[in-house]
């Protein structure tokens, strides 16, 4: 009822805007009832600032750009061109084609796996991401054959299993396209044995599989050992005849061990699978005949998995002020204040944002607004979190949880406010607060950190650990347990402190070189590539884009049904 | 060419007000005349254009009409025009519209007191406007003794001859002797036309240009008569090296009067049939235009002729001498460019001197103003010769209509150019103030003028528009054989292939974009699932932009190995702009804005220049045919849809009753059953997959094949007989 009504009011707010034609009354009542939270411009062109930002954020986005560039050419053209001889295509031009056509796709973790090893390892070797398949959501996990043969390295583990977690999260049905040569052995301690690693996968699916979200597997080239059981898991799978192949064992191994002597196509081909041992449900004649039986399966799911509130009106109206100036507002320099307001005017429909205990904790803004139609509760930073806001945060979760409305958390936090004034109000047990709403909500939350993401502040703003469905950085971002220099400060203090119990005598110079080995250390640990490369967040993004990539996280949550929030135990 | 001069004058041209609209208050008179019952119901015995544009001049006079349909007609637009309807039998013509005793029938039952019979069809059969008259019908033509002695082609130029109508000078003597016959030839000057009366395919034909040739010719041409037909009478006749085909239109009354309503130009003609006419005739002087008509007049008052008929002449555009072919004793295809051009309906003249009505003008108050055309569009082949295609038009467009462009077509977009009849699509006419005007409107209306789904001769028309020696006026009735160099391709000009596929390219790069702008257009309008912000435009990639590959393929008429697939690569950008890229070429990538005006209309803005595009596609066998009009372009691609699967032996399921524990070729019972039918015999040859028996079991027949080819052996089990599961039933060796 209450959405009813804020749909009325956004059309009837709209009026005011588009059309003169309707009388006068609508438009007072417009001007008495709904007008009220439109946001101010709130930026200074010819500030110094705002060029600096600009011309610092711009050199980012081309450094992002350069980066994805990379990423998107796979393996490198000698491995790709091999690939094109098979007739396959690459993992992206494989969900391009399963995707309806003219449909967005929300890849996930582009630049995993970025410098993290000795080696290239574009995308992680595995492309994940979001997009409708005859009109059902559907989560894509397509292996690179072109990055060291599609094998599992850990991250690539990683990445695979944070789709799956996403997946389970919105009751995404999951499509696998298969092509890999199984684990990395080189590195198979760090890809088998644990919790989290390889047997994962097979986990989620029968898990997922339990829980009524299909899982379809295509396989389009080969599905070694473990990699077998994705489509044995599968509830229907696919094999392209001549390059898919599944097996537990390849034929060396079968010939090393038995002695026979046998060919792929003979040992675990399409029509091995297809017709004798029924481990594959679908003979495909090739690539894309394969690709078309895995949009027909998706268009017999019918119901399966499906729940969510997908018929929400999404009427809206384009926020009032350019999303390009996004990048003149974020902040290089986090000692440099500014409005968080400015940002949201430019995510938010229509720049309307309703703004909830606006004089009170003024260091967190909090308000409601839409974003591409869908009614969201925005939580934002706009200076250090003190006690007042900290309690502000959790009320206002409370009342969204309530609603349902999903969160979306701008991050750009340096902490919590320290000191012995601020601990004896008991901040420790205000955060606390916020971090019990923050972890038991049950509305998705989508985190967006903008700027700096430090100490608890990264906690009660809905960092990693607290299981948004989705996060994303700017490229201007940055995360650690504190500032670099803070932490200089902290560690050679300490540092002085056990030199002097052995009477050692620190010299101010060595002091300073061990300060900056430390900054330099959290300067490179604190970038977005250290990480997006392991995985801390589901990519970097334009700011431009935050809008866009909001609504689709949010559209991509709503696949599901609501679900009650029960708080723990609040410290009063 | 330069001899037409011998009989130009100037051209003068005419600036009296005038309108070619029709006209709305007849004119006529009854005075005189006996009352008799006027017409209120006609029945139409034709189809199509014509039906259709009867039933309009009815219609304006207020007279019900009646269509008389085949079953290919059922759903056609002329029965949808009519009044009443009636069926009047199969597709094929001899028993439908040729059938004149059932339509005089369907006359009688729907009471219509006349029959109009359009062309063709039954529209020259004397007998069948006798049958009306017998059965007190009043068939709106001319009396059928006219028909009659119009019919009979040597008879109607006898009867000519002696009204003194020109004829084509020659000899039909039986007189043989060779010197009387160079006697005759030299009498009648050459070049000339040697013939033998007999047989036809231009054997024994000769054209001899002078005298001294005549005597070799002229055995020549007899040995192979004789030899051919067995009869070596010839006959000779002038020969006329650049004729024109000029008819002049003749209406009379019952009363005896009869008038001309000028000349129409019908020259330009492949497979002897005209594709352009035009009224008045070009490079004709009043001097040759009054002479012409007078002719035609005494050609019809020899006939007693009355109604609508057309004179045809040929006229010999080197001396300038004009003589009688043939007269067509009904309404031709071609009249509405005198309709234009005299602001007349002819129908409704027909109409009231079927009344016995005295013709509404003298021959000096009938005006002549401004030049119209007439294009036939037809479905067909250009390249193949101009053969009649047939197919379903998806998409029919015409131009819009005013006083000065008419459209005479019995079609609508969906219906089928049947093989049963004529593969005419519509008629377009246009009118000008001088020929000039009227081809610049004739040239813009071909260009608008949209058809897919057959093809069709419009491009040919516009290359004819288009042609100098046509905008010159310089028609003949070899017009198109001479200059068919430039009229039809030429794969050997380099410089016009290139030209030809930098329009290909850039119209399969408007045909994506417009395409893709259309399928995000209706994606906007109903998302699937709902999920509207997943369809929002451009597609949304992380970082990057949406890509889209399409192959188009072309016929690229310059290359004689045909069609060219054109692979595209369209990057989505946003504000409905793509940047497309054609493989394989150097030219760089182009920018495209697309609007969706809506239906087949696009806004296009490419290289600076807006335009508006029209698209037309439709799916068939697997395939996207897409047709676009941009500029004066007209281009058609094809787009493979779906996936071209082979009938692969291992995607198939084929049930295996062969088990290893038999020699190679035993068939085994695949299930315990009953045997219902043997099908062949111990020893037979079979093919692979030939059935053998029929198994019955659990109340299904399972039919058991051979599985190779090759002879049967072992088969004893007959029909009646149960088998157990496994047991063998045959097998089936190699010789």
């Amino acid at each position: 009822m209450l959405w009813v009504l804020a749909r009325r009011a956004a059309s009837a707010s709209s009026n005011l805007h588009w059309s003169s034609w309707r009388g006068n009354q609508i438009q007072l009542l417009c001007r008495r009832d709904f007008c009220l939270g439109v946001l101010a411009d709130g930026v200074d062109r010819n500030s110094e600032a705002f060029g600096r930002n600009s011309t610092t954020m711009e050199g980012l986005i081309s450094e992002l750009q350069s980066q994805v560039y990379k990423v998107l050419g796979g393996g490198g053209a000698e491995a790709v061109k091999r690939n094109m001889s098979r007739n396959k295509l690459l993992p992206r031009q494989r969900i391009d084609r399963l995707i309806d056509p003219g449909a967005s796709f929300l890849e996930l973790s582009q630049l995993a796996g970025h410098e993290l090893y000795e080696e290239p390892l574009p995308s992680a070797g595995i492309i994940t991401g979001i997009g409708p398949v005859h009109g059902r959501l559907c989560m894509f996990v397509a292996n690179d054959p072109t990055v060291k043969g599609g094998t599992y390295y850990p991250v690539t583990v990683k990445k695979h299993l944070r789709a799956q977690e996403i997946a389970a999260q919105c009751k995404l049905p999951c499509i696998y396209l298969v092509d890999s040569g199984g684990a990395y052995l080189p590195k198979q301690a760090e890809v088998f044995p644990d919790k989290e690693n390889f047997g994962r996968i097979f986990y989620n699916q029968a898990v997922m599989s339990a829980e009524g979200i299909p899982q379809v597997a295509l396989v389009l080239g080969s599905c070694t050992a473990g990699g077998a059981y994705i489509p044995a898991m599968a509830d229907e799978s696919v094999m392209v005849k001549g390059n898919g192949t599944i097996f537990l064992a390849g034929p060396p191994l079968v010939k090393a061990a038995t002695g026979e002597e046998v060919s792929a196509e003979d040992l675990g081909g399409a029509t091995v699978h297809c017709k004798t041992s029924g481990v594959s449900d679908y003979f495909a004649q090739d690539e894309l005949h394969g690709l078309a039986l895995g949009r027909n399966i998706v268009k017999n799911l019918h119901m399966a998995g499906k729940n969510g509130l997908h018929t929400m009106n999404h009427e809206y109206r384009e926020p009032l002020y350019d999303a390009k100036e996004l990048l003149s507002i974020a902040p290089t320099d986090f000692k440099q204040q500014f409005d968080i307001r400015s940002v949201i005017a430019r995510i938010v429909d229509g720049s309307e944002f309703d703004e909830f205990k606006k004089l009170y904790g003024t260091t967190l803004v909090t308000g409601f607004a839409r974003i591409l139609g869908q009614p969201v509760g925005i939580i934002g930073n706009n200076g250090i979190l003190f006690n007042e806001s900290a309690l502000k945060g959790s009320h206002f979760i409370e009342i969204c949880t309530q609603r349902n409305i999903p969160l979306v958390f701008l991050q750009n936090i340096t902490g919590f406010m320290v000191g012995s004034r601020s601990e004896a109000n008991g901040i420790a047990k205000s955060g606390a607060k916020m971090v019990m709403a923050v972890s038991c909500a049950k509305v998705p939350k989508v985190t967006i950190i903008i700027g700096g993401s430090f100490g608890a502040g990264n906690y009660a703003m809905c960092g990693r650990a607290y299981s948004p469905n989705f996060m994303f950085l700017w490229p201007n971002a940055r995360i650690s347990v504190m500032g670099g220099a803070q932490a200089a400060g902290v560690l050679a203090q300490i540092e002085k402190g056990s030199k002097k119990k052995q009477g050692i005598q620190w010299s101010k110079e060595e002091e300073e070189k061990f300060k900056a080995k430390v900054v330099e250390a959290y300067e490179k640990e604190g970038s977005p590539y250290y990480s997006t490369s392991r995985l801390w967040d589901d990519g970097i993004i334009d700011p431009a884009d935050t809008r866009k990539i909001i609504g689709l996280c949010i559209s991509a949550s709503m696949n599901r049904a609501p679900e009650k929030t029960k708080y723990g135990v609040f410290r009063m | 060419m330069a001899s037409v001069a011998s009989f130009i004058l100037l051209r003068k041209l005419r600036n009296r007000p005038f309108h070619v609209h029709v006209r709305f208050f007849s004119e006529f008179s009854t005075e005189n005349t006996v009352t008799q019952q006027r017409i209120e119901k006609i029945l139409i015995a034709n189809r199509g254009e014509i039906a259709c544009r009867i039933m309009k001049t009815a219609k304006r006079l207020g007279i019900r009409t009646v269509a008389v349909y085949s079953d290919a007609d059922r759903d056609s637009l002329h029965v949808k025009s009519a009044d009443e309807s009636i069926n009047i039998g199969p597709p094929p013509a001899r028993l439908s519209y040729l059938n004149g005793s059932l339509i005089v029938e369907a006359a009688m039952r729907t009471g219509a007191q006349a029959i109009h019979p359009g062309y063709g069809f039954l529209s020259e059969s004397a007998e069948f406007a006798q049958l009306c008259e017998d059965k007190g019908l009043t068939f709106i033509g001319p009396p059928a003794s006219a028909i009659r002695d119009m019919g009979d082609k040597s008879a109607s130029k006898r009867i000519m001859g002696a009204a003194g109508v020109p004829l084509v000078p020659g000899y039909h003597g039986y007189e043989q002797d060779i010197d009387k016959m160079k006697l005759e030839a030299d009498k009648i000057g050459y070049p000339i036309l040697i013939k033998p009366t007999h047989g036809g395919g231009g054997k024994g034909m000769r054209i001899v240009q002078t005298a001294h040739e005549f005597v070799e010719s002229f055995l020549g041409a007899q040995r192979e008569a004789a030899a051919s037909f067995g009869i070596n009478t010839i006959l000779l006749e002038k020969y006329i090296t650049q004729p024109r085909h000029i008819e002049v239109q003749v209406f009379g009354d019952k009363h005896g009067n009869i008038l001309h309503l000028y000349e129409r130009d019908c020259s330009v003609q492949r497979r002897h049939q005209k594709i352009i006419e035009e009224a008045p005739a070009p490079n004709v002087s009043n001097d040759f235009r009054a002479h012409l008509g007078q002719a035609a007049i005494s050609a019809a008052k020899a006939v007693n002729y009355y109604n609508a008929g057309t004179v045809e002449f040929i006229v010999d555009t080197v001396s300038g001498q004009f003589y009688f072919m043939e007269m067509n004793t009904r309404l031709q295809v071609e009249h509405p460019v005198t309709e234009m051009i005299v602001g007349q309906d002819l129908v409704e003249w027909q109409i009231h001197v079927a009344n016995g009505e005295l013709l509404p003008l003298t021959q000096s108050q009938v005006p002549l103003s401004g030049h119209a055309f007439e294009a036939r569009i037809y479905a067909e082949n250009v390249p193949k010769g101009f053969l009649p295609a047939t197919g379903v038009l998806h998409h029919y467009h015409s131009v819009p209509v005013s006083s000065k462009v008419r459209v005479e077509t019995g079609v609508e977009q969906g219906d089928a150019v049947s093989m049963h009849y004529d593969p005419m699509i519509a008629k377009l006419v246009v009118w000008g103030e001088n020929r000039a005007a009227a081809l610049v409107k004739l040239k813009d209306c071909l260009t608008k003028f949209q058809v897919a789904g057959v093809p069709t001769n419009i491009n040919f028309l516009l290359k004819l528009a288009n042609h100098w020696a046509f905008q010159n006026g310089k028609v003949e009735t070899h017009f198109i054989e001479h200059h068919k160099k430039e009229l039809f391709v030429d794969p050997t000009n380099s410089g016009l292939a290139k030209e030809a596929y930098e329009a290909a390219k850039l119209s399969a790069s408007l045909v994506a974009a417009c395409l893709i702008q259309k399928e995000q257009f209706i994606l906007k309008g109903k998302p699937p699932g709902g999920l509207s912000l997943w369809y929002a435009s451009p597609p949304f990639r992380v970082n990057h932009h949406a890509k889209r590959k399409m192959e188009l393929e072309w016929d690229n008429e310059y290359d004689s190995s045909g069609s060219k697939v054109l692979k595209l690569t369209i990057t989505y950008q946003p504000d409905e702009k793509y940047l497309i890229e054609v493989e394989g070429n150097e030219t760089p990538v182009l920018e495209v804005k697309v609007a969706y005006v809506g239906n087949h209309v696009f806004r296009v803005e490419a290289d600076d220049v807006n335009k508006e595009v029209n698209l037309a596609a439709y799916s068939e066998d697997k395939t996207r045919h897409i047709h676009i009009w941009q500029g004066s372009n007209h281009h058609y691609f094809r787009e493979r849809v779906g996936l071209q699967l082979s009938e692969d032996e291992e995607s198939l399921h084929k049930p295996n009753f062969e088990t290893a524990s038999h020699p190679q070729g035993t068939v085994v019972a695949p299930m315990a059953g009953l045997v219902v039918k043997v099908l062949v015999k111990n020893g037979m040859k079979v093919e692979e997959g030939q059935p053998i028996l029929v198994l019955e079991a659990m109340k299904m027949e399972h039919v058991v094949k051979a599985p190779s080819s090759g002879c049967v052996h072992g088969l004893r089990v007959t029909a009646g007989e149960q088998v157990a599961d496994g047991s063998v039933l045959f097998s089936v060796k190699d010789e």
